[in-house]
């Protein structure tokens, strides 16, 4: 006998393992045991082959490698015997998976045991092939799996049935085999065997349509019948489970009917009786009653609709949340998410109780909770349930603080009803769990602070309030220092007090104290120093007094080992020694953020064409306008008639400035975007529209079409400063920015009484589409020519997603409204327009000429069509 | 209706004591399935309930001494019935064994496992009779008792005949 194999009995071994008192010891015996295998593996020692197995399965359950065991299963498999064939296969299904390569040698093996006069070697055979078998080898075995559903042996029929379903999941169209031999398995009497076909019919019906309808047809009634049966049967000791019979069987008739009754009001109506009385009937002081009622609600819900019952359902989860078994709760919660789809209003119902469950001590129940508080809140009860959740948020666990700070930030934003309660609610999460908040949140709600202007004076003693009873929080210190730099004025002088606030003295250098204590709190990190920075810098316009001590602070950062935060103090150190008379325009309140863009931005609609400007580098003439600090003022539109914006990569410092992130604007820039600037995407970003630099690229197109709303930014280039100025068209527009516009206005305005001058002309005409140009140019103004084009469509089919694009040469300059919609109806029956200016600065000399294309939609097919205009009138 | 991706059975002190995979997982995976839940189930407090959501699947976990069942399904299936379906294999074992505890299952894991193969096939459900099911098994141990003596017998009369 081996020397190596005879070693102990697996007994022994278990037991040698066990006594080991540290994981170095237990791998001294296993590798011991291991290499006494391999031996005995090498020496092709029968006898303890079985033993050796078992062993190897036991140290695989300890997570040690046993590959080199594989091939012991196959042979134990192919022997004769029974003891050797039972842990065989057991070795096979525990050591391998579908995967393994040698998973296709034990194929021959297997059709010999399905084959085999021993029906419990049959069993074995169908329970390995049921468990691990590949797409082959259910293709190869699929046969004899298929005779073997008709077998004498209950006991093998049922294997055979559920083989049968790991067959079909891997080759679906093997499933006409089993359709009909599965039908039959439904009349059996057998719960075994009735179970494991009602699951196979319920595999076939998911894999395929026909069977579906097949069981549907031929099925329904039966199965109708066999579950009123069961429901009604005596006391059965050897399936009851508290005092249900068979409530697995149960279980399994519903979730087939449910399938055999969604989308068809007949088979429905079939099962319409027996599932109110199952509803009804169930005993429900134990988890097996409640596990049938809890399948009956969602057949019930699946199945075309019966308003009875559908009560009847939601009235069974109303009582599963007021259970006291937690798992019970859990349940209810989850079924009601799904019930909330078709009965929004009977779900309404329990939404006190749906509230408490937030506050469970179990996690898993509160997520469940606070998902369908999510989808339970809307417009009319938006504030009770936010105040609710936010009392909670001060009182929950860290882990549970993200998630429920996001859920009401998502509720607030979206069914606010007004922008005061919006600012409160933002106001207390913040100061509850700012360090939760999503940078996307917060930039947000500066967006909405911004284009609250009544409430400006509001908001930020609000902050100033919060900020002083705690900074612990990173994105509120960020809004506070924001704000207090946009709107420190106001927080001093108290400025549009609402009734409802409390007065508050805050003196200049209290605010800057604020700041000061933001930028040196040893929490902030760059984002927040830089925003504080900033914040400063644009108080020393605000407040002259402490313009000195401004610059100290500012001044200390010179030796910050953070580049930006070094950078920015010298070049606003700068800016504050040597040009007072431009800074109180530099500091200019930020011009209103733009709504529309963020929320277009939020939905995802915000039409694919973004405006797209080239900016031309420039020698900066005084040298204040160092890369970040000309954007800056650029943005705040201040009136450098000679520093033209340079080509920045001043991204990071200038997004957080505004506090909106670049990344989703340049993802949505799907048009080419040349030499990218930080500044276009900023501007795009405020609204401000886009500028037209001094010379243009031909490929520098200034298509600014935020398409459908009207609210879009309005982009115009002023033709007579060197500079370009910014006309935004927003209603609520600040007065600071008003009066920058007020000079364009009327000219604007003029343009529309001016008849055309030259004659219209057919700009483009295929056979689906003709643009038309009008023409016409302002007095005293002939280098400029304002064209509306109109668009018309000549099929029969609407064109959706309409885009207009335009390239003009090098000399010219073009600038483009948005158009008047973005749908073009069909037939001719309706017409898009859109304004076009062009700048030529050749006039006289050259003619106009363009390129185009066209883009739109039409029967979900993305059209492009694309032409070169030559036909201008001359002179233009 | 629930198909089971997988099963394990976890001792109080992370000790896996049994595992089954209906769903196809790598080796890989599935030791770090392991350690990520026993890191979960185990530190779950008793009073909770018995479902963890776990990588979009629900985990419907019992424990039994010290021992813990755990079962994997979808995320829509019915949890209620997988705390049976482990009742169900609880209650065979204990019948089998009489009175189980952890060391059966640990001298003996090959029967835990042929008797869960008699519960359960490609992670449906086999058989929802206790009895049908303990006989199954044991009729089969008889195979292999008979086996053992006739291979005891013969290798008794060859070392005679070797004599």
């Amino acid at each position: 006998m081996n020397p190596f194999s005879s070693g102990n009995r697996l007994r022994d071994m278990i037991r040698a393992i066990r006594a080991c008192k540290t994981a170095a010891e237990e791998r001294a015996v296993v590798r011991k045991e291991c290499a006494a295998i391999r031996a005995a593996i090498n020496e092709n020692d029968q006898g303890y082959r079985h033993r050796n197995l078992a062993k190897l399965m036991f140290i695989h359950m300890l997570g040690y490698p046993t590959h080199f065991g594989q091939m012991e299963c196959l042979k134990l498999i192919a022997s004769a015997g029974f003891p050797e064939k039972r842990i065989g296969y057991l070795g096979l299904m525990l050591l391998l998976d579908e995967r393994q390569e040698v998973l296709m040698l034990v194929t021959n093996s297997l059709k010999q045991d399905l084959n085999h006069s021993n029906q419990y070697i049959v069993g074995l055979a169908l329970c390995a092939l049921g468990n691990i078998s590949s797409a082959e080898m259910a293709r190869d075995l699929a046969p004899d799996v298929e005779r073997l559903l008709q077998f004498r042996d209950p006991n093998i029929r049922k294997k055979a049935a559920l083989c049968s379903i790991r067959i079909i999941k891997k080759v679906p169209d093997l499933v006409e085999n089993f359709m009909y031999p599965a039908a039959s398995l439904l009349k059996e009497k057998h719960h075994g065997v009735l179970v494991t076909g009602v699951q196979l019919c319920t595999g076939l019906c998911k894999v395929s349509s026909e069977a579906l309808e097949y069981f549907r047809e031929n099925c329904t009634e039966g199965l109708v019948k066999t579950l009123r049966d069961i429901a009604n049967s005596p006391y059965s000791p050897e399936y009851d489970v508290a005092g249900i019979t068979d409530p697995f069987l149960h279980i399994r008739l519903l979730m087939l009917l449910r399938l055999l009754g969604q989308g068809d009001a007949d088979a429905s109506d079939c099962m319409t009786d027996i599932l109110a009385q199952v509803a009804s009937r169930t005993e429900s002081n134990k988890n097996a009653g409640n596990a049938i009622l809890y399948e009956c609600v969602q057949t019930i819900m699946s199945i075309e609709d019966n308003g009875g019952l559908r009560v009847l359902a939601i009235n069974i989860l109303g009582r599963f949340l007021s259970n006291r078994d937690n798992n019970i709760r859990y349940v209810g919660l989850n079924m009601l998410m799904k019930a909330i789809v078709v009965e929004a209003k009977a779900v309404q119902r329990h939404r006190a109780t749906i509230l408490e469950c937030v506050k469970d001590s179990d996690a898993s129940i509160q997520k469940r909770a606070l998902e369908l508080v999510y989808l339970l809140v809307n417009e009319s009860n938006v504030k009770p349930f936010t105040k609710e959740l936010i009392e909670y948020l001060e009182v929950s666990d860290q882990e549970f603080k993200g998630d429920i700070t996001a859920k009401i930030c998502s509720l607030v934003e979206k069914f606010s009803p007004e922008k005061i309660w919006y600012i409160d609610q933002m106001l207390k999460v913040l100061s509850e769990a700012g360090n939760f908040v999503k940078d996307e949140v917060w930039h947000a709600l500066i967006v909405v602070i911004s284009n609250a202007s009544d409430l400006h004076g509001y908001t930020v003693r609000a902050l100033y309030r919060a900020f002083q009873a705690s900074t612990e929080q990173e994105s509120l210190v960020r809004v506070a220092v924001w704000c207090i730099g946009e709107y420190g004025d106001m927080l001093v002088n108290n400025v549009g007090m609402l009734d409802i606030e409390e007065p508050i003295t805050v003196t200049e250098s209290d605010a800057v104290d604020a700041i000061e204590v933001a930028i040196k709190h040893h929490r902030s990190d760059l984002t927040t120093k830089a925003m504080a920075l900033i914040a400063l810098f644009k108080l020393s316009s605000r407040f002259p007094a402490c313009s000195e001590r401004i610059k100290d602070i500012i001044f200390q950062n010179k030796q910050s080992l953070l580049l930006e935060l070094q950078q920015r103090s010298i070049e606003f150190n700068c800016i504050l020694q040597k040009y007072h008379n431009i800074r109180s325009a530099l500091l200019e309140r930020m011009p209103i953020l733009d709504e529309t863009t963020l929320r277009g931005r939020k939905d995802g609609s915000l039409p694919t064409a973004v405006s797209t400007s080239t900016i031309i580098p420039c020698d900066l003439p005084n040298g204040v306008a160092e890369p970040a600090a000309a954007p800056i003022g650029d943005l705040l539109d201040l009136s450098l008639d000679d520093v033209p914006p340079p080509i920045s990569s001043c991204g990071d410092i200038l997004q957080d400035l505004l506090a909106i992130d670049l990344s989703p604007a340049s993802a949505l820039s799907g048009t080419s975007h040349p030499p990218k600037a930080g500044t276009d995407v900023l501007l795009d970003l405020l609204s401000i529209g886009t500028l037209v630099p001094a010379e243009t690229s031909p490929s520098a197109l200034d298509i600014s079409s935020s398409g459908q709303d009207n609210k879009a930014p309005l982009a115009n280039s002023n033709g007579l400063a060197s500079l370009p100025l910014l006309i935004a068209d927003s209603p609520a527009s600040s007065a600071g920015m008003m009066d920058l516009l007020d000079a364009f206005d009327p000219i604007t305005q003029k343009l529309e009484e001016n008849g055309p001058a030259y004659p219209s002309i057919v700009a483009y005409e295929s056979r689906s589409l003709r643009m038309t140009f009008n023409f016409s140019k302002q007095p005293g103004n002939p280098r400029t020519t304002f064209i509306l084009a109109t668009f018309t469509n000549l099929s029969p089919n609407v064109y959706n997603d309409f885009l207009f694009q335009a390239a003009v040469p090098k000399f010219l300059q073009l600038h483009l409204d948005p158009a008047s919609s973005s749908t073009l109806p069909a037939s001719g029956d309706g017409s898009i327009t859109q304004n076009l200016k062009v700048n030529n600065t050749q006039h006289g000399k050259k003619s106009l000429a363009m390129r185009i294309r066209i883009a739109y939609k039409t029967n979900n097919d993305d059209i492009l069509e694309e032409g070169k205009i030559n036909n201008f009138p001359r002179d233009l | 209706m629930s198909v089971i991706h997988f099963v394990l059975l976890i001792s109080r002190q992370g000790k896996v004591r049994l595992t089954k995979w209906y769903s196809t997982y790598s080796k890989k995976e599935r030791t770090k399935v392991i350690r990520e839940l026993s890191g979960v189930i185990l530190t779950r407090g008793p009073k909770l309930c018995n479902f963890v959501e776990w990588r979009g699947l629900k985990v419907v976990y019992k424990r039994y001494a010290s021992l813990y069942f755990c079962m994997c399904i979808d995320p829509d299936g019915n949890e209620l019935e997988i705390l049976e379906i482990i009742h169900h294999y609880v209650e065979v074992l204990d019948r089998y064994f009489g009175s189980v505890c952890e060391l059966d299952l640990i001298y003996n894991f090959h029967k835990a496992y042929y008797i869960l193969d008699e519960i359960l096939i490609s992670g449906e459900f086999q058989e929802p009779s206790k009895r049908s099911i303990v006989r199954s098994v044991a009729a089969q141990d008889s195979l292999v008792e008979t086996a053992k003596e006739q291979t005891g017998s013969i290798s008794n009369i060859l070392a005679q005949a070797a004599k």
